[in-house]
């Protein structure tokens, strides 16, 4: 019983991890940019649905407003900063996007200061009895359950409509892209947007889980760089599997191990080595993934 | 040779030359022109600016001239900080030997990490260089015994004795001109290395790697010692760090330390023998100043790091000098 | 030119494949290519051309197959072992290092091979003798009045042309050139040609081209790659008149 709670941890939180990852990926496949300040995005979208439930005393309307507001913040920073940094080579968008964490960081403490309390609706507080003997945390499935409809809902939009066929092609064959010229910006900006949104779900959702405060997107932005790179720069089908394997890694990992760890090594031994092992866990996951397919598993480029 | 009006070269060598002597006469005197002004407090600055000058310049080694973009450089930064921190709380203070242990500690993960990373490209690269970096990171929080998250202190210091002398780090005049010796020395070193037949190769796999392999280069090789020598170094900055802030903590494995050296290399112009002193002088100073004037220093430091990248494109060296390296022959 | 080492072919390559996933590349080439000839390989696009030049050249890991070249077997050793013996190659997109003037791109080339390894002390700048070949090499691709230009400043036919020279600069025992009329116009094209045909007198050459009329002017011997594998070898006349060929590959483009 123990192993499927945990088992649905590790798929709510590789849900989490997908919104991330989704963004990025495409950005990234696209536009072939690195942008470290994606985390940030997740930073910011918690920091606003903490705030707006704090003012509205409804969850409901912090997360969707939180998700809102991201939207649109992201595309004017993709319009006013991160256009300007396509045409750069990598190490400039490092300089810029890790500059821009400073400048996000700061500036959420300035507004909101060091962090900011963010409980789960009340309604959600209890558990939820799925099978005889198995609670589960109410709200951890409202996670779950958001992160399947999004998944699917993304599904949809890469796949079934024009636009997502433009960003697919974009993802697969990057000169291509750029030789759409303006078309291809305009739509960029917009699935940038998105992109933004979905980090605010995830920092919403997770928000009561993990605490809001400033710097929680740099921890959770190396997480996503694994992710992608474990399902293949520009997929969002790779995303999905990535970030649902890691998730399973990292949550699996933390709880078996310790159990596993016990039977052989003094507690104080096993509680220490535990987590480090575990957090290590994702990263020796990730190196035999490139050792045995060095693109990741489904990578969209072609050429 | 590139399009320069003829009497430019001497010129423009002769006021390098000046420039060098009064920097480096600068530097040597500094601690005394800080004294004259009352300005004491600033010596610890000055250390800091030149230990992270010599770690920028290690990284400017891998990410400047060979163009291996490494994200989990900061590693050896903290594991030259956590070797010398480790041997000094086990009662081993000799600075040689802080300074062999750095050197073989660092340079023999460098060289595993390396052995594996060099093995992969581009952003598979960078991924596998920070995963290792995250990995060290999250070991050096586990340790419980020497710090664990709470990091790690130290009462005494490196301590290099000669004949009757002794020299003790925890002095920190001693620190600073010790510091300042081998900055000087991974300056001429880099300096000599630049031109050189083994150089000039390393700058052409960071052109175009397979083609240097088709020509003949060794390139995995060369690659590979170049990253081994570059973590040496940010080891060897790493135990002069600690020396001086006699503090180390997990964080300065994080990637965002990493990053942060990345930031200073970029800054002060990849690939420029100067690049990593520059830089790291440029973002510390402008931190210092900020923090002494606004209540948000990151705040600002972010906005005046996000002017540059967008309007001064060749770093703060580029703006001294020509971008090409010179040519060769 | 060193002295021959067997007396067989100087590249003898045999059954060498190449799989992506489930699609076959190569498949069982079979290929001489004898000392002093120009020889030519040809083939529809998809043939595998590609392939074939960075398995022979070691970009690429063959999956079967064997490479030997002047008597060494040379299969399993990475691209740079391979061009230290001698086998250089040239790219079909060009490749060259954007920071370096002509001339030193030149310089690298003939460093790359230099017997003694390579140092870290003494500048490069010094080394007259690098220098001197190096000019001697754009010379031979008449390329010398624009050694000290940047890159950029070529014209795509100029790019093509240093491209051979830093293959030629080696003073390699086989050339391997990947389609370097690539992309070229009528005047450029005659130019590399003249320029490739040149090359017979001090090295020995396997030439991939596209530009079929070129390569039956050119070639000692030509081979006729399509899907994957070897139809045909033999002096161009004998290719060019062969019935499988003609259907396979030169039906629409033979008039």
């Amino acid at each position: 019983m123990l192993i499927l709670e945990q088992a649905l941890n590790g798929l709510q939180f590789g849900l989490m991890l997908f919104l991330l990852a989704a963004g990025l990926t495409l950005v990234f496949g696209v536009m072939d940019m690195i942008n470290l300040a994606h985390g940030s995005l997740y930073m910011v979208g918690a920091f606003v649905a903490a705030w707006l439930v704090a003012l509205t005393g409804s969850f409901a309307i912090g997360v969707v407003g939180a998700v809102a507001l991201t939207f649109v913040f992201g595309m004017a920073l993709e319009i006013g900063v991160l256009r300007t940094l396509y045409a750069r080579d990598h190490l400039s968008q490092v300089l810029a996007t890790f500059a821009l964490i400073l400048i996000l960081n700061d500036g959420t403490k300035m507004i909101f200061g060091n962090d900011l309390p963010l409980s789960a609706p009340a309604a959600l507080a209890g558990p939820v009895e799925l099978l005889p003997g198995l609670q589960y945390p109410a709200y951890r499935l409202l996670i779950l359950a958001v992160g399947l409809a999004l998944a699917a809902l993304l599904w949809l939009l890469v796949q079934k409509t024009r636009m997502g066929a433009l960003v697919r092609a974009g993802a697969s064959n990057r000169t291509m892209a750029t030789a759409m010229g303006t078309d291809i910006g305009r739509l960029f900006t917009v699935v940038f947007g998105i992109g933004a949104a979905l980090c605010a779900v995830a920092g919403a959702l997770l928000g009561p889980l993990l605490a809001v405060q400033v710097g929680m997107g740099e921890n959770i932005l190396i997480l996503a760089f694994v992710v992608i790179v474990i399902g293949g720069i520009g997929s969002i089908r790779g995303a999905l599997v990535g970030a649902i394997l890691v998730g399973a890694v990292d949550t699996l990992g933390r709880t078996l191990l310790q159990h596993v760890l016990r039977e052989f090594l003094p507690p104080q031994w096993a509680s220490a080595a535990g987590p480090a092992i575990a957090s290590i866990a994702v990263y020796v996951f990730m190196a035999i993934v490139l050792a045995i397919r060095p693109q990741g598993l489904f990578p969209a480029r072609g050429g | 040779m590139t399009a320069e009006r003829p009497g430019a070269a001497t010129n423009g060598r002769a006021g390098t030359l000046v420039a060098l002597a009064a920097l480096i006469a600068a530097a040597i005197a500094l601690p005394w022109l800080l004294r004259a002004f009352g300005l004491d407090f600033y010596l610890s600055l000055a250390s800091r600016i030149v230990v992270y000058a010599i770690a920028a310049t290690s990284l400017n080694l891998v990410l400047g001239y060979a163009g291996l973009v490494s994200f989990g450089h900061a590693a050896f930064f903290g594991l030259g900080a956590y070797v010398t921190a480790i041997l000094i709380t086990e009662g081993v203070q000799s600075g040689p030997l802080h300074l062999a242990a750095t050197v073989a500690v660092a340079a023999l993960v460098a060289f595993v990490i390396g052995a594996i990373s060099l093995r992969t490209r581009g952003v598979y690269f960078i991924m596998i260089t920070l995963a290792f970096a995250q990995m060290l990171f999250y070991l050096a929080n586990s340790v419980k015994g020497y710090g664990g998250d709470e990091g790690l202190s130290i009462r005494a210091r490196s301590l290099f004795a000669f004949g009757g002398q002794a020299l003790d780090l925890k002095n920190p005049l001693a620190l600073y001109y010790v510091a300042l010796a081998v900055l000087a020395l991974a300056l001429v070193a880099l300096a000599r290395f630049a031109p050189s037949p083994f150089g000039r190769a390393v700058l052409a796999l960071r052109d175009d790697d397979v083609r240097a392999e088709a020509l003949g280069f060794a390139t995995y090789r060369a690659k590979l010692v170049v990253f081994v020598v570059a973590g040496a170094l940010g080891g060897i900055a790493g135990a002069l760090s600690v020396n001086l802030q006699g503090y180390v903590s997990p964080n300065a494995l994080h990637w965002t330390q990493s990053g942060t050296l990345m930031v200073m290399v970029i800054l002060g112009g990849v690939a420029t023998v100067w690049g990593g002193a520059v830089g790291a002088a440029a973002l510390l100073l402008l931190q210092e100043v900020l923090s002494a004037t606004t209540e948000h220093p990151e705040f600002w430091t972010g906005w005046v790091l996000l002017a540059i990248v967008l309007f001064a494109r060749q770093g703060l060296v580029g703006l001294w000098t020509a971008r090409r390296p010179p040519p060769l022959g | 030119m060193s002295a021959a080492r067997t007396n067989g072919p100087l590249l003898a390559v045999r059954g060498l494949e190449k799989r992506f996933g489930g699609v076959v590349a190569t498949e069982g080439v079979d290929l001489d290519v004898e000392r002093g000839e120009i020889h030519a390989l040809i083939g529809p696009n998809g043939a595998g051309k590609t392939t074939l030049v960075a398995q022979i050249g070691g970009q690429l890991a063959s999956d079967r197959g064997r490479i030997v070249f002047d008597g060494d077997d040379v299969t399993r050793l990475p691209a740079h072992q391979r061009a230290r013996r001698g086998l250089a190659r040239s790219f079909q997109i060009t490749r060259l290092f954007k920071s370096a003037s002509v001339l030193d791109n030149v310089a690298l080339a003939v460093l790359a091979v230099a017997p003694r390894g390579i140092r870290a002390w003494r500048p490069l700048a010094r080394d007259a003798g690098i220098f001197a070949r190096a000019r001697q090499a754009l010379d031979d691709v008449d390329l010398g009045a624009k050694a000290a230009n940047a890159i950029d400043m070529l014209s795509h036919g100029e790019r093509r042309a240093l491209e051979v020279a830093m293959t030629l600069a080696s003073r390699p025992k086989l050339m391997l050139l990947d389609e370097p009329m690539a992309g070229m116009g009528g005047d450029e094209s005659a130019r590399m040609e003249r320029l490739v045909g040149r090359l017979r007198a001090g090295t020995t050459v396997l030439l991939i081209e596209h530009d079929v009329d070129a390569v039956f002017r050119l070639a000692d011997r030509v081979s006729v790659l399509v899907g994957g594998r070897v139809i045909a070898t033999g002096p161009p006349a004998v290719v060019r008149s062969d019935a499988a060929v003609i259907a396979a590959y030169l039906g629409d483009e033979a008039a």
